[in-house]
């Protein structure tokens, strides 16, 4: 198998190969965090730099892993990472760390930090480990601060907390759409996203699992 | 009494860890295509939930928490940032430990939740139970009732999806949506429509 470039693996899973639209990865914490800009940007940083240092260290020892232990040595790792970004954010960013609440924590049960651990670093060098790790880190990231972005626009007003679109209570013109800050529109941008990327990268459309037969002909109808 | 029964009913309803916190998406989305498998998965995550939240409020309220290690004369002593790492090691060596339990005494279970027991260490909506049970400082009795609660509104939640999922394989979805795109779409509705018990107090 030809080794990838830096270049390829870094940029494949922002569009290609996106861990959320294709790989169906790491969705799990996602969701809660974008309903404003500010805790969607942390979050897509805390999870970038987990990813790429977990893969860089894991494939750095990758040849003297047990296999029968490397699960247990994987989470040992991504947890000790995930550990220093939580202390950080505590450290400096306590209102923002509140916010986030467990969401920091359950970066280590987040499935592209792993799956990337398992599928990548244990097979790879570590520099290029590293930047598969930053590459699908950026790709979650795109789609998470893409959803920020539109849920506070659209349903504050607002972006990182300064006001864009004046509302209506504010002696404005705009009339925020209140939906959008709770869950279920992020489950609903999520949907129309991965439509418009299909839609736009014909290749990943899946296939049906039941098709409809092809209209009978008239002879046999009859 | 009445405490425990509306923390119980907010745990399964109010605060679905689905649908309204977003947790354990990836088994939730991957493993809802068939009624039965959701159920069997569902089922897991009940007992390693009901199980590891107790747990780890045990090892939290006695070992971790600021304070906690008084009764072996180490009353300054403050392990709570070792959390994450002790709370993922308990996790996975309970769901171990059930495993090989389950395989030598009960051999029905075991086969009908075999595959899953793995897929529960990484699932989020176990650890996010534990996380919310050390914020919220929950006592023995509540983690407990939190536990059951949190993993049948799991279990609850991706049985339903599952069974709409069923359905939803006959019909004639748009090009770009079919799979994963109406999945998303189906869910955004069912935590709509979970929605609509957030008003409700015991």
């Amino acid at each position: 198998m030809a080794q990838p470039g830096i270049r390829e693996v870094l940029l494949n899973p922002i569009f290609n190969n996106n861990p959320i639209g294709l790989q169906i990865l790491g969705i799990c914490s996602a969701l809660a965090v974008t309903s404003n800009l500010k805790t969607a940007l942390v979050m897509s940083i805390a999870l970038t730099l987990v990813t790429g240092f977990s893969n860089l260290f894991i494939s750095m020892i990758r040849s003297q892993i047990p296999s029968s232990i490397r699960m247990i040595v994987q989470m040992v790792i991504i947890a000790s990472l995930v550990i220093v970004v939580d202390q950080v954010l505590k450290a400096f960013a306590y209102s923002l760390s509140k916010q986030l609440s467990v969401f920091v924590g359950l970066i280590i049960t987040n499935c592209i930090v792993m799956g990337r651990a398992e599928a990548f670093a244990m097979q790879n060098p570590p520099v290029l480990s590293f930047f598969d790790g930053i590459g699908n880190g950026l790709g979650y990231s795109a789609m998470l601060i893409a959803l920020g972005f539109i849920r506070e626009l659209f349903g504050a007003g607002k972006l990182m907390g300064y006001e864009i679109l004046p509302v209506i209570n504010d002696g404005g013109w705009y009339l925020p759409n209140g939906m959008l800050l709770l869950p279920p529109s992020a489950f609903f941008l999520i949907g129309l996203f991965i439509w418009g990327l299909r839609a736009w990268k014909k290749e990943q459309v899946e296939k049906p699992a039941f098709k409809m037969a092809p209209q009978v002909s008239n002879k046999e109808a009859y | 009494m009445e405490h425990y029964v509306s923390l119980f009913v907010r745990a399964v309803f109010v605060e679905n860890m689905a649908l309204a916190f977003f947790l354990g998406m990836c088994t939730f989305i991957a493993i809802s295509k068939k009624v039965e498998t959701a159920i069997g998965l569902g089922i897991a995550v009940i007992v390693v939930q009901t199980i590891t939240v107790p747990a780890n409020n045990l090892i939290y309220a006695y070992l971790l928490k600021p304070g906690a290690l008084a009764w072996a004369g180490l009353p300054e002593v403050d392990l709570s940032f070792l959390g994450l790492l002790s709370y993922i090691g308990v996790i996975a060596a309970i769901v171990q430990i059930l495993e090989m339990l389950l395989d030598k005494y009960v051999p029905a279970l075991y086969n009908a939740l075999g595959v899953f027991l793995p897929l529960i260490t990484v699932n989020c909506a176990i650890m996010g139970g534990t996380l919310f049970m050390v914020e919220r400082d929950y006592n023995l009795a509540e983690s407990t009732v939190y536990g059951v609660g949190s993993g049948l509104s799991w279990a609850l939640a991706i049985a339903l999806l599952a069974g709409i999922r069923e359905k939803l394989k006959y019909s004639d979805v748009p090009e770009g949506l079919q799979g994963l795109g109406i999945t998303f779409i189906t869910i955004g509705l069912m935590s709509l429509g979970f929605m609509s018990f957030s008003g409700v107090q015991l």
